[in-house]
């Protein structure tokens, strides 16, 4: 488990789990990342603080275009607001089968 | 379950796990007594990919979300085709050349409806269940599926 923090001054921050699968998992160097973020953030504003926070995700070709999301293990849209203690999985394209 | 009532579908199982597959055990699952076909897909670790020689997959999931999404998509078929039964299962970890991968199983009065419906269920569940694999060759390995890399 890592710690990912933005600016710790923010007057009201909520906690939430970054969980990465495969490449971004290999990527990150951890499949859960515990990670603050302002409180009214949504899915797209934690994705966006991750790819920041950890540039070898995009590197390794991690994309808002291409990357699926889940909050608490059901499908996600970009724009859902996230809550204080939420798992939100990054999914790449999938490639089962 | 043989002695299942014919009216109602053998659902499932839908699963994701580490051990090895069985195509009998999985045709046995799904068929009930209104059923005159099963139709399995069995997919395989072939040792090849666009030319270049594969040693081995590896194959990781999503499992709570994979299961619900292969749930979804087999209620979806099920419905489209009028099935009685299907389960499907998914293998993750490390895999060989010639290890089974994958395993659907569709249970329908007629083989018509049996053979369209796992084709249709395959399509599905590469598009949408999250698993990823990764391929393994000689000299490296590379995650399949990916925009980039």
């Amino acid at each position: 488990m890592q710690t990912v923090t933005n600016d710790p001054s923010a007057p009201a921050a909520i906690r939430v789990q970054a969980r990465l699968f495969a490449l971004y998992r290999e990527a990150a160097g951890s499949d859960m990342l515990a990670v603050q973020v302002p409180a009214d953030s949504t899915v797209r504003d934690l994705w966006g603080h991750l790819l920041t926070a950890q540039p070898q995700l995009e590197r390794a070709g991690a994309m808002m275009a291409a990357t699926a999301f889940a909050v608490n293990g059901t499908w996600a849209r970009p724009d859902q607001a996230l809550h204080d203690g939420d798992e939100v999985a990054f999914l790449p394209p999938v490639s089962g089968g | 379950m043989s002695d299942a009532n014919p009216s109602a579908p053998a659902f499932g199982p839908f699963e994701v796990t580490a051990d090895p597959l069985s195509a009998d055990q999985l045709a046995a699952a799904v068929q009930t007594a209104g059923d005159g076909a099963v139709v399995l897909f069995i997919g395989l670790v072939r040792d090849n990919h666009q030319g270049k020689r594969v040693i081995a997959l590896e194959y990781e999931a999503y499992p709570e979300l994979a299961v619900r999404e292969m749930r979804a998509l087999s209620e979806a078929v099920a419905a489209q085709y009028g099935l009685h039964g299907i389960g499907i299962r998914h293998r993750i970890g490390r895999l060989a050349v010639g290890e089974v991968s994958v395993i659907i199983a569709v249970a329908a009065p007629h083989r018509a409806a049996a053979f369209a419906a796992c084709a249709d269920a395959l399509d599905r569940l590469k598009a949408t269940v999250p698993v990823w694999k990764k391929e393994w060759y000689t000299d490296g390995s590379a995650w399949i599926g990916q925009a980039a890399g």
